[in-house]
């Protein structure tokens, strides 16, 4: 309908009204469609137990139907939904076969686009085998659920006459519809900027020889529970806010109340970035959904804010939803469509207070992905808990390499010396 | 059954063509034969009016639909078993109430 080229819906299995119902709450809004003489909607309904069959006949009636409907409104495309029901209405198989492969050509012909859903079979791709003979292009659909988790998957099977991505994508259904996600890496070749910007923190600014950090680059802090990962983050976030710049703020821990609260009695205010719409916090548990949806959910964002800095915390949550690889695929997507929009990425990361944390799953993935990578550390000293920070790549500028001592105040962090 | 009612049949066609006459032929002999005068066949052609086939849920060429006595009832094809169309459209069972 996008393209503005009208179309006929031949259900075989839901009524009018059902259908309007079901695809109003995905934002399609059929009856305006209707009513705009942009959509036709005919409801076939076979019930078996009225029909008795006796001797010859063709299918007739139905190419009349279709084409009436076609011609009354000059449909340029056509949708039958699910032509499969049809074998259940009938007995003469053999005729009905050679009946269905005598309509797409005749809707061929007529140069309509046909999708014609169908139910994948055993062991062919549709139940009776439709597609050998009709389509020129094939979409597999498939609702996989893996470790609990369900992602709803498509893979073009065959494409006459076009080269077509091979592997599965994920797709999202939501209230806007549809989206589908290439699932593979993007080239290498996104721009990189050579402006600076602000971490938000003057001192840990000046631990770098450029003052700052690339603009569109990713950032991984890393550290132990309880080493301040999240209040780093959201000094990123504040500073790129007072930037007029947008933020997205993904929270994977805590609620958007708790985060504001607990960032407040720092004197860390993200109120009114909030109020203004610079900052959006999005909060929701890893779990809720699979991977890919996660990658969904953010592409959508992105799409609809526009951010300037996404802030994930913590990435390592995202462990628990997949297994590595996967999140490893994942994570690597995330930060190229995040490079590719020159997006500022401060992703944290939980190690395990087991001493060994630069081996750990996520470190390994995305410390190689990450441009510069800041590890928080908590150590014992003399009885108390030291926080430290040690900044320990950062591509393309030199950096302070010793530890640096700070402190969690009422007004911030507050490093205990000045780099000089 | 003493009904005086009259069976009202539909046919749905496509155009003249062969299954087309030979179903109406079929369907009239049927009718003069077991409910001489108290009959009536429509017979409409999809050709000339498509918008009609919605209606009565038209997908296969010939159709024939017994639009009373209720239940709706459909025989597809060219009516050429008069015994399937018989116990179709009831027919048969209610001659034998009859006798």
């Amino acid at each position: 309908m996008d393209h503005d080229e009208p179309g006929v819906l031949m259900s075989f299995e839901e009524s009018r009204s059902d259908l309007a119902k079901n695809v109003l709450s995905l934002g399609f809004d059929l009856e305006q469609l209707v009513q705009e003489n942009k959509l036709r909607i005919d409801h076939v309904k076979i019930e078996r137990s009225e029909i008795e069959e006796t001797g010859e006949y063709d299918l007739d009636g139905l190419f009349i139907r279709l084409n009436h409907a076609i011609d009354s409104i000059g449909a340029k495309r056509v949708v039958l939904d699910t032509i499969e029901s049809l074998f259940g209405g009938v007995e003469n198989l053999g005729l009905l076969r050679s009946e269905i492969r005598r309509l797409f050509s005749w809707l061929k012909e007529k140069g309509v686009t046909t999708i014609i859903t169908g139910e994948r079979g055993g062991k062919t791709l549709t139940r009776q085998g439709l597609e050998e003979y009709v389509s020129d292009c094939v979409i597999l659909l498939d609702f996989r659920v893996i470790d609990q988790i369900a992602t709803r998957r498509l893979r073009i099977v065959k494409y006459r006459g076009s080269t077509h991505g091979t592997n599965e994508y994920p797709f999202l259904i939501d209230e806007n519809g549809i989206s589908v996600i290439p699932i593979t890496s993007l080239k290498l070749d996104y721009r990189s900027s050579t402006d600076i910007v602000s971490t938000g923190i003057a001192d840990l600014d000046n631990l770098f020889s450029k003052k700052g950090i690339y603009k569109g680059s990713s950032v991984l802090i890393s550290g132990t529970a309880g080493t301040s990962k999240t209040i780093l983050a959201s000094c990123f976030a504040i500073a790129s806010c007072k930037r007029k710049e947008k933020v997205l703020f993904f929270s994977f821990e805590e609620s958007v109340n708790q985060l504001i609260r607990n960032m407040a009695t720092i004197g860390m205010d993200m109120e009114p970035y909030l109020d203004d719409g610079s900052l959006t916090i999005h909060a929701s548990r890893p779990s809720l959904q699979g991977l890919e949806m996660h990658l969904l959910v953010l592409h959508k964002l992105l799409k609809d804010i526009k951010p300037n800095t996404v802030v994930i915390d913590p990435i390592s949550s995202l462990i628990s939803v997949g297994n590595s690889s996967e999140v490893r695929s994942m994570l690597v997507r995330l930060i190229d469509v995040l490079k590719m929009n020159e997006i500022n990425a401060i992703l944290t990361s939980l190690t395990s207070e087991a001493g060994n944390n630069l081996k750990d799953d996520t470190i390994e993935v995305v410390s190689s992905l990450a441009d510069t990578w800041i590890d928080v550390k908590n150590t014992p000293h003399e009885g108390r808990r030291k926080r430290s920070l040690n900044i320990i790549k950062s591509r393309g500028m030199g950096h302070y390499n010793d530890p640096m001592e700070f402190e969690i105040k009422d007004q911030g962090i507050v490093f205990d010396q000045q780099y000089k | 059954m003493k009904n005086e009612e009259t069976w009202e049949l539909r046919l749905y066609i496509a155009g003249q063509t062969p299954k087309s006459v030979l179903a109406l032929g079929n369907i009239t002999n049927y009718c003069n034969e077991y409910l001489s005068g108290k009959y009536s066949i429509e017979v409409i052609d999809l050709l000339k009016s498509p918008q009609l086939a919605e209606g009565d849920q038209i997908f296969a060429i010939p159709t024939l639909v017994r639009k009373f006595p209720q239940p709706l009832r459909k025989i597809i094809g060219d009516l050429s078993n008069k015994e399937k169309v018989l116990v179709g459209l009831n027919i048969r069972v209610l001659k034998s109430g009859k006798d």
